[in-house]
Parts: structure tokens; C-alpha cells; sequence
């Protein structure tokens, strides 16, 4: 049993969704996770370490959840790839672990046995086998085992040392790797389609094996059906989610607010302390008003990220999110997309990156296509702060019965994304996909209370992302641009801003002819092009681009009161509407390259939305004029 | 059982009525995409003999269906459900 010397064996967690397999996952390897991509595809690919009290070490790979080896989606063929070793660049694993879900074996044991046949080393973890007992549910765990002819455990994914008897048998039943087993790895496995018999046959084994090894009370769903009778209801239903999804937004809103005031008190104190400590040099100029004002100012909007995707995270978990699908099913089929559109297109919200990737577990080709074209129109996060700057510079803080007019703004910007999204798929459903039927065949899982650690590691990796992305991108851009407003310096005896004399004015000045039929002023016309690679990145770039033209000192933080007095209240709106439409994204439009895997698509969306961008921006910023009184422009 | 009962399409089970599975038909007819989706209906339990009861109807249009079958709820629409044939039990109507 010593460990010395011995490679890591590799293992893979298989099972259908819904199984706790990801929680399981968790619980087996805590933070020593890292989350990348299948090669070529975007399907998550987890891996983990995991070491047994003995010191054993396993790669652990939590590959997508899967009904059937008979692959019905992308994710789907990635399990299937993967066991088989079918999959470039990846090994077939040395062991598989199935993950069933304990109180559902009749759904999880066919997937089971069909592995079963593949002829790899493997066990089966019964997990959740804290609620099947709950529910009177007893499971021979030594008779499943004769009948499996494989080691079968119990785990508690969500409990603490819930997986020890998994630990213990991966300390024994694993036979050590031969040495010098590289390129000894055993050749991918013969797998065939199954046809109806073969199903039928198997079902019968699984009806046969639990009528052997499970005891089971009449199943009792009231609790689910209880809730599922107001939350699935045609009516009480619609209204529940509406709720939620209005009090997401306010709760973005107000739980956030004193998080970013700490930042942006931290931010502005940093960048003062910086500026009085340093001389008045060009270096002292692109910490302060590059790097420290760019980057503090796009900090800031983590809390309201983090804050999102509590609630995505926390709804997913709970099984409340594929029943907000089966809910708008028939709804977003009117306009040719199914309920499984709206996971995507919620994650959207967060970001349109995941949200596009997310579309692959929409089965059908059209569906997805049309999933993806309209997820910018989501109202990513990375608009946030640009509206949190824009509603909070020019929205008064007054109360609108017991709402907020700020938010109340907020959320009508959200409606406009989303019901432009609704008319971009109609006039795509007319078009290119006529009349066909793709199944929808979603599973509505038993409702679970969401566990805090899952939770955590959620976060933890978006905040990862978010700030990877604001560290990276962002950061390299804001420098550019600071680099751009700053050479060359202003000419001797220049009356206006050194800025006005940059590359950047130039650029703005030229970009304005475009942009002033809309309402933006030079200041706005520059943001916009740094703004291209993400959308928060017009934020910094307003801050420097205003602290720089600005003659005062006191406008690191201050960005907000600065708009208000130098833009107008129809420009204002212009630019609100501007970015619920812009393809302000290169990152969006290469994600969409990636999973059309042709460049037809992302410059047909770089196309529609610029369009619908300016086409918005006029008629806001024309009715304004009208309704404010400012006539002409 | 309930052999002296008509088979009706899984999506026509009204809302809280119980059903009994009737095989051998789901997968009879169709081309690729039909007989793909009637295996996987097959795979997840709409297999001969099991029980099932529609949970809750869509708006509008009464689609899509939640239909428990086994001990999982799944969302059906109305060209999914129609793939399964059921025998409606006599006194289909399920407690509340």
C-alpha cells in the first residue's frame, strides 16, 4: 500500500445531472481544483487533486453529466469521448466512479450498468444516502455489490467526511499501476449505439437488481408537488419569478452599496496617498490616473458580480432554475427558443461569455445558434458599471412608492435587453428556422436547500475570472489608453485640456462626426473604442479621460458628479441605450467565433447590434431632446 | 391491469391523473431524430408498465407537461409527450 514512487492514478466521476456528482467533486478535492476547457470545445473540464489519509494520490476529473453513453449533446459525447478514450489529448482513465443519486437508483442504475460494460475498473458511490434514508429508503449496499460485481459505497457529498468510505475503498480496491505503464494504457474501448431491445433489456435489469436490493416506501412527493403545484403554476408561477428576478436586481443594488463605498474610499485613498508621496512625473501620472483610477474604478462593481451570482448559484442549486425553464418554455417557443435557452441566457446576465458557452447544452444546432445571438443582448455585468455610473450620476435617489427610482431605472434597462432579445429570435425564427420540433426532455430535480462550500467554490471561480479578466485585459488597456490621451503633450501656449492635442482626442474628435447625431460628446466617442474590448473598460476610460482634461485635482473618484454637470440628461439616455445594444465586446465575438466556429456569425452579430445600438440611441436621444426642451442639438 | 383501456398519448393525460406506460410503440415509427429521441424516452423510464402522472401544464397551451415518472420529474413537450402511449388508470386521479 505505499504510496513511494507510485504514479497518480487518474479517475473520473461519471453520473447523471442532478446526482450531486459536482458536490461530491468538491468534497474530494476542496480548492485544489482548476477549471479549463475540453480541447477545442468549451465544455468545462474540472480537475482535481485528491489524496487518501493514506497518502494516495488520484487526478480527478468531474466529467459532464450524462442520461445515456448514447450522447444526445456535446456534453454528452465529452463523457462519452472520455471513457471510451476516444477524446485527442485526453487519457483514458485508469478507474471510473459512477455517482447515483441514492434516492433515484431506477433513473441512475441504467447508466451504470451501460458503463458497466465498457470493461473498465469501477464503483459505483451511492450518494444523497443521507435523504434516501430519510425517506425510509433501504439499500443492500452487499447485495447491489454481488449484483454490480463492483465495489458499491455510501456518500454524503454536502457533509462533511461524507465521502471516507469512498476514500477507504479507493485505499484498497485500486490496483497499483504497473510501472512504466505509459503508452501500457489500455486501448480505446468498442462502443456501439444501443437500439430499443438493448434499452428495453437493460431496464429490466435495473427494475430486476432493485427489486433485489432496494426497499423502497410508496415515494413520497408531497413536499416537491406542494411547492411545484404554486411554483409550476401558470400564474402563481410567472409571478414568483418575476419576483425573484426583480428582487435579484434590487438586492445587486442595495446589498452592494456599502462594499463598494469601502473600495472606493480604499481606491481614492490609495491613489491620493500615491500622488502626494511621489514627484510629479510621468510615472506618478500613470499610476494615478491610469492604473490606480482604471483599474479601482472597475474593482469596485465585484460586490454586485459576486452578489449575482449568488442568487444564479443559489437558484441553480436549489432546482429552482429548470422549472423557471419549464415555466417560459412555451413562451420563448413562440419566439423559437426553448426553456433550456434561458439557463444560458441567465448566466448571460452575468456574462455573455459563459452565457454562449452555456448554450452548448442546448441540443439542437438552430436553437442553439439562435440562443447565442441573442445572449449580449442579456445585460451583462460588465454594463453594470456603466449604468451604475450613469443612473447614479443623473437618477435622484427618490423613492417611487417602495422603490428605488435608481433601480427602478436598472430594471427597465434589463426588460429593454431582454425584450429586444424576444424580437431578435422572432424575426430569427421566421427566417431561418421554420417550423421544426426539438425536444425540450429537461429534468425538474427534487428540491434541496444549497449548500454554503458548493456556493463558495462557485464564487470563488467567478471572482477569479472577473478578476483575471480586469487584471489582464482591462489593466493592459487602460495603460494603452493612458498612453494614447497622454502622448503627444499638448503644443505650447494650448488653451484646451492636454487631452483635446492626444491621439486619443484625435481619435475621439474623428469618431464624434459618427456619434454626435446620437448625443456623445468627444469625451464619450473615446470611451467607446477601449470600450470594445469590454464594456466596464469605458468606465476607466471616462475616468481617465475626464481626470486627465480636467484642470481640477480633486477627480479620481468622483466621476459620477462630473458627468452630471457636463452631460446633458438626453445624453445621458442616449449612452444608457447605447450599451443596451452595443457589441461592445471582442471578447463576446471571439467566444461566438469559437462555438460557430466560423466568423459568419460573429460579424452577423457585430452587424445587428451595432445597428440596433445607434438606431436606439438616436430615438432616445431625439425624443429627450424633445420632452426636456432642448430643441436642437 | 388496465388492458381493457384505451391507450392515450401521455400529453392528453389530464393534469394530476395517473397512467400506466404502454411499450413497444414509442420507438415504431419515424426517422433518425425520432427514433433518437424515442430512445432516450426510453432510457430515462418511459418504459413498459411504469406508472406516470402529469405534475403541472405549461401556459399556454397546456405544454410543455411535468411528468413524474419513476421517482423524476421531467418536462415533456407535446410532440415528446405524444411519442408515449399511456393507459389512464381508472381512478386516475391522485390524492392531493
Amino acid at each position: 500500500m505505499s504510496s513511494t514512487g507510485e504514479a497518480a492514478l487518474s479517475l473520473v466521476l461519471l453520473g447523471n445531472p442532478n446526482c450531486g456528482k459536482t458536490a461530491l467533486f468538491n468534497l474530494l478535492t476542496g480548492s485544489r481544483q482548476k477549471v479549463a476547457n475540453y480541447p477545442g470545445v468549451t465544455v468545462d473540464r474540472k480537475e482535481g487533486q485528491l489524496t487518501t489519509p493514506a497518502g494516495r494520490q488520484f487526478r480527478l476529473l468531474d466529467l459532464p453529466g450524462a442520461y445515456s453513453l448514447n450522447a444526445a449533446s456535446i456534453d454528452e459525447e465529452i463523457t462519452r469521448d472520455v471513457v471510451l478514450g476516444a477524446l485527442a489529448g485526453e487519457q483514458r482513465p485508469d478507474m471510473i466512479v459512477c455517482v447515483s443519486d441514492a434516492t433515484n437508483l431506477k433513473l441512475n442504475l441504467r447508466l451504470v450498468l451501460e458503463v458497466k460494460r465498457l470493461g473498465l475498473p469501477m464503483m459505483l458511490a451511492l450518494n444523497m444516502t443521507d435523504l434516501a434514508r430519510k425517506r425510509g429508503i433501504t439499500i443492500d449496499v452487499a447485495a447491489l455489490q454481488r449484483e454490480l460485481d463492483m465495489p458499491v459505497v455510501n456518500t454524503v457529498a454536502v457533509r462533511r467526511g461524507g465521502a471516507s468510505d469512498l476514500l477507504a475503498e479507493l485505499e484498497s480496491a485500486v490496483p497499483a499501476k504497473p510501472p512504466g505503464h505509459a503508452g501500457a494504457r489500455p486501448p480505446a474501448a468498442a462502443w456501439l449505439a444501443p437500439d430499443a431491445a438493448d434499452v428495453t433489456a437493460t431496464q429490466r435489469e435495473v427494475r430486476r437488481i432493485l427489486a433485489a436490493c432496494v426497499r423502497e416506501p410508496a415515494i413520497d412527493t408531497r413536499f416537491d408537488e406542494r411547492i411545484d403545484r404554486v411554483v409550476l403554476h401558470p400564474v402563481w408561477g410567472l409571478l414568483i419569478l418575476a419576483a425573484t428576478l426583480f428582487l435579484m436586481f434590487q438586492a445587486v443594488f442595495s446589498w452592494a452599496r456599502l462594499p463598494m463605498e469601502m473600495i472606493t474610499a480604499g481606491v481614492g485613498a490609495f491613489g491620493e496617498f500615491l500622488g502626494t508621496h511621489m514627484p510629479e512625473s510621468l510615472l506618478r501620472s500613470l499610476l494615478v490616473d491610469g492604473i490606480v483610477a482604471g483599474v479601482g474604478g472597475v474593482l469596485v462593481f465585484l460586490p454586485q458580480i459576486l452578489i449575482l451570482f449568488l442568487f444564479i448559484l443559489a437558484l441553480e442549486d436549489s432546482g429552482y432554475l429548470p422549472r423557471a425553464a419549464f415555466l417560459l418554455d412555451r413562451l420563448m417557443g413562440t419566439v423559437g427558443l426553448s426553456g433550456r435557452s434561458f439557463i444560458p441566457l441567465l448566466s448571460s446576465f452575468a456574462c455573455a461569455i459563459p452565457g454562449i458557452m452555456a448554450a452548448r447544452t442546448i441540443s439542437n444546432w438552430r436553437d442553439r445558434l439562435a440562443t447565442i445571438m441573442i445572449a449580449p443582448l442579456m445585460t451583462c455585468s460588465a454594463r453594470l458599471p456603466v449604468y451604475a455610473l450613469i443612473i447614479g450620476a443623473f437618477i435622484p435617489q427618490t423613492m417611487v412608492g417602495v422603490f428605488n427610482l435608481q433601480g427602478l431605472v436598472l430594471f427597465a434597462l434589463y426588460v429593454a435587453g431582454v425584450v429586444s432579445a424576444m424580437a431578435v429570435a422572432a424575426v430569427l425564427k421566421m427566417t431561418v428556422s421554420k417550423g421544426l420540433q426539438h425536444p425540450l426532455l429537461l429534468e425538474l430535480p427534487s428540491y434541496r436547500l444549497p449548500h454554503g462550500r458548493n456556493l463558495l467554490l462557485g464564487l470563488l471561480e467567478r471572482a477569479k475570472i472577473f478578476l483575471l479578466r480586469v487584471g489582464n485585459i482591462i489593466l493592459a488597456l487602460t495603460v494603452l489608453l493612458w498612453f494614447l490621451s497622454t502622448f503627444p503633450g499638448a503644443p505650447e501656449g494650448a488653451s484646451g485640456p492636454a487631452i483635446q492635442y492626444s491621439y486619443a482626442g484625435m481619435l475621439g474628435q474623428a469618431l464624434e462626426v459618427i456619434f454626435a447625431p446620437i448625443g456623445f460628446n468627444w469625451q464619450i466617442s473615446i470611451a467607446l473604442v477601449p470600450g470594445m474590448a469590454a464594456r466596464e473598460v469605458a468606465v476607466g476610460a471616462l475616468g481617465t479621460v475626464y481626470a486627465l482634461s480636467a484642470t481640477g485635482d480633486d477627480v479620481a473618484g468622483q466621476l459620477g458628479p462630473l458627468l452630471a454637470a457636463s452631460w446633458s440628461l438626453p445624453t445621458a439616455f442616449s449612452l444608457l441605450a447605447w450599451f443596451v445594444f452595443a457589441p461592445q465586446c471582442l471578447a463576446t465575438l471571439a467566444a461566438v467565433k469559437r462555438e460557430t466556429n466560423s466568423w459568419r456569425y460573429p460579424l452577423l452579430m457585430a452587424g445587428y447590434l451595432f445597428t440596433l445600438a445607434y438606431l436606439a440611441s438616436f430615438v432616445t436621444y431625439r425624443v429627450a431632446l424633445v420632452l426636456t426642451g432642448g430643441g436642437h442639438a | 391491469m388496465n388492458g381493457a383501456l384505451e391507450l392515450i398519448s401521455l400529453f392528453d393525460l389530464p393534469q394530476g391523473h395517473e397512467g400506466t406506460v404502454s411499450g413497444g410503440n414509442v420507438a415504431a415509427a419515424g426517422g433518425d431524430a425520432a427514433r433518437e429521441l424515442a430512445l432516450r424516452l426510453y432510457e430515462i423510464g418511459f418504459v413498459d408498465g411504469e406508472r406516470v402522472r402529469v405534475v403541472a401544464r405549461g401556459f399556454p397551451g397546456g405544454e410543455p407537461i411535468a411528468v413524474r415518472v419513476g421517482g423524476t420529474i421531467f418536462a415533456l413537450r407535446r410532440f415528446e409527450a405524444e411519442r408515449v402511449l399511456v393507459a389512464p388508470l381508472r381512478n386516475g386521479r391522485a390524492k392531493p
